[in-house]
């Protein structure tokens, strides 16, 4: 690939810059053809009074007594004369001999019934001459008389500089009428590409449909490349999904056969060494079955966090039905779940939140001793909204709080419960990826952890 | 009470049926969606055991097809991470989930806390002297009283009331009632038993301690 800078130029930067070099050169070339125009007619204008002037002198030529005589017309100077102040020079002569006018005055080679022109240098100035030939009859021999006329170009260039710069003018308007035409057209050509993306701008994170606005043909190949790729997108979104579905089915189906029938054994053998290693086999089906799931909501949330829905979310209701989902596990350890809630509302994507507010109660049920309460409170304040897990369990002991959080660390009262340690680490970064945090404390007595789930309140 | 399994797994199914027979409980076995409603159509359940994966199709279909005129309660069985799979199948009309492997004590209580919530429609009561108590509504009722026991004490009486006359050992109700706890001792049954023997005075039923064997309930 060639060219870095202006890869990254935009289109329509691309776009107004090459339509304005091109509008550039078309008015200098059009004001340069004006000016050769306007120069060559004013230069032919003087030609031709020069011919006509030089002419009018030649057809006072005469022969009188064996000299040659002339009078020179007023009429012949006047004509040089409308054209411009400019000086005039002449010189009539035979041959060598010169007749009258500046004998200095140089003209070009003069031919019979023809006027020659010639641009040429006298006393210090530029000046246009035409020489002209006639044949006067003296003494019955034919002498060519020859009439030089020189002026200066002072008024041509005048005219022509005068015509030039008006050109020029022109030239300019058009170059600035013509760029902002140009940049006006662009973004308007650019106009539907702009809509287009400020139409996938505004889509939702997961909405993978096909774009359906209709657009000028030349958009038509990226519609139908962004559509396919979203197909594909979404297509491999559903296959991903799909195969972690398959693959927690293949996984968990057999851990549950195998837990099933060693809980069916439990109950059958009589000696303790053997139901020791029967709960051995349970415990550890748990434990891979909890760190699988873990595993998979960690993953989840980290895919979603990257793009988070977001909606009111009533915090007490949520509250509420992770409480309910919770409350049989609960009461496996008759465990109270004793709800506190003040209104409160945060903005989020409600999944996400409820994971987290699970995960945690989770945690607080798994750790707290039977027969004892997790307190599940609400509160509003100071622009947080706040969701606090209270147990009456061991706390968490020494282990500070970022240690807690970090992925499959566990707290240091944990003997003989079965977790994988994501389960802070997931609820963690859900609160961060809404602008939030966790915040854990632990009772100085040991009795009792409590951790608070803040979000920004909405 | 009587269990309907929608379950392809043979080997999953039958440990179920065994497991949940354990408790008295009688299950239907079917592998397939087609064979679920032909076992709906002749039978009563009092509650339905869903898997999600069937080879017949999704069990959640099952479940929006059937919810305006299935009375029976469904837990749905699912091993999909709680994330994506759980909304899904609420908002079909499942009354509660469980992920696989499963805890019996768990799926046990969430049975009893959906039944409970569908206003019990089981009728498996168990007499127990002159009081009646349905393991599965978690009530033990006495002279138009309903006796307040907690869900350790209710699994507690649920193993006695099931094994009337037969002596327990403390190791068998240890299992029973704290499956997997760790630094559960053989105490904690001293202490729970307690409790029952407390609650059901005056019912009409007693608790013996057999010296070195176990427990024994009689009436």
């Amino acid at each position: 690939m060639s060219g870095g800078v202006s890869e990254r130029w935009s289109i329509a930067r691309r776009l107004t810059l090459f339509l304005a070099a091109m509008v550039a050169i078309l008015a200098l070339v059009s004001w340069y053809m004006v000016t050769s125009f306007a120069r060559e007619a004013a230069g032919r204008t003087q030609d031709n009074i020069l011919a006509a002037s030089a002419t009018s002198i030649a057809e006072t030529l005469r022969s009188e007594g064996g000299e040659i005589r002339l009078e020179l017309p007023y009429s012949a100077f006047s004509m040089l004369g409308a054209l411009s102040e400019d000086r005039v020079f002449y010189r009539v002569a035979v041959g060598d001999e010169v007749l009258t006018g500046y004998g200095d005055l140089e003209g070009p080679e003069a031919t019979s019934g023809e006027a020659r022109f010639a641009t040429l240098p006298y006393r210090d100035v530029t000046v246009r001459a035409v020489s002209l030939q006639r044949i006067i009859q003296r003494d019955g021999a034919a002498v060519p008389v020859t009439v030089t006329l020189a002026q200066t170009r002072d008024g041509v260039q005048t005219i022509a500089a005068g015509l030039s710069r008006q050109a020029a003018v022109l030239s300019g308007m058009v170059f600035v009428l013509a760029v902002g035409i140009a940049a006006f057209a662009v973004r308007a050509s650019l106009r539907p590409l702009n809509t287009m993306a400020q139409h996938l701008a505004t889509r939702g994170p997961s909405d993978l449909r096909p774009l359906r606005r209709q657009g000028p043909p030349e958009l038509m190949p990226l519609v139908r490349a962004l559509n396919r790729l979203m197909e594909r997108l979404g297509g491999s979104l559903r296959r991903s999904e799909d195969f972690i579905a398959e693959a927690a089915h293949r996984v968990r189906t057999p851990l549950a056969v195998v837990r099933a029938q060693a809980e069916i054994a439990l109950h059958s053998v009589e000696e303790e060494s053997q139901k020791q290693t029967l709960r051995r086999v349970i415990r550890a089906v748990d434990e891979s079955s909890r760190s699988a799931s873990q595993l998979l909501d960690h993953a989840m949330v980290s895919f979603r966090a990257d793009d988070l829905t977001r909606e009111r979310l009533d915090l007490p209701a949520l509250v509420g039905d992770v409480a309910e989902a919770l409350r049989p596990t609960a009461q496996m350890k008759d465990i109270d779940i004793a709800l506190d809630m003040a209104p409160a509302h945060a903005e989020g994507d409600e999944i996400l939140i409820q994971n987290a507010l699970r995960n945690v109660l989770d945690n607080a049920i798994k750790y707290s001793p039977a027969e004892t309460v997790v307190t599940l409170s609400v509160r509003n304040g100071g622009g947080e909204a706040q969701v606090m897990v209270r147990d009456q369990g061991p706390g968490f002991g020494q282990a500070s709080a970022t240690q807690l959080t970090e992925r499959f660390r566990r707290g240091d009262q944990v003997e003989g419960v079965v977790g994988s340690g994501l389960g802070l680490t997931i609820a963690d970064e859900v609160l961060r990826a809404h602008g939030g945090r966790l915040d854990l404390t632990s009772n100085e007595e040991g009795a009792g952890a409590c951790v608070s789930l803040i979000l920004p309140a909405a | 009470m009587r269990f309907l399994l929608v379950e392809d797994n043979a080997e999953l199914a039958e440990a179920v049926v065994q497991r949940l027979g354990l408790d008295g409980h009688a299950v239907d076995h079917a592998g397939t969606l087609g064979a679920a409603e032909d076992c709906l159509a002749v039978a009563d359940y009092d509650l339905i055991l869903l898997d999600v994966m069937l080879p017949d199709g999704d069990g959640r279909e099952f479940l929006s097809h059937h919810r305006d005129h299935l009375e029976t309660p469904v837990i749905v069985l699912t091993a999909r991470s709680q994330i994506s799979d759980r909304v899904g199948a609420l908002d079909q009309g499942a009354d509660d989930y469980i992920t696989k492997p499963f805890d019996f004590s768990e799926l046990e209580a969430r049975c009893r806390a959906v039944l409970r919530r569908r206003g019990g429609a089981a009728k498996n009561e168990i007499t127990l002297g002159e009081a009646v108590f349905d393991p599965m509504a978690g009530t033990l009722r006495h002279g138009g009283q309903v006796l307040d026991l907690r869900n350790r004490e209710l699994r507690l009486l649920e193993v006695f009331a099931r094994a009337q006359g037969q002596i327990l050992s403390k190791g068998q109700l240890l299992d029973r009632l704290f499956s997997l706890e760790a630094d559960v001792t053989e105490n904690a049954i001293e202490v729970y038993v307690g409790r029952l023997r407390k609650k059901l005075d005056g019912v009409g039923v007693r608790i013996e301690t057999v010296r070195g064997l176990g427990y024994r309930m009689d009436t």
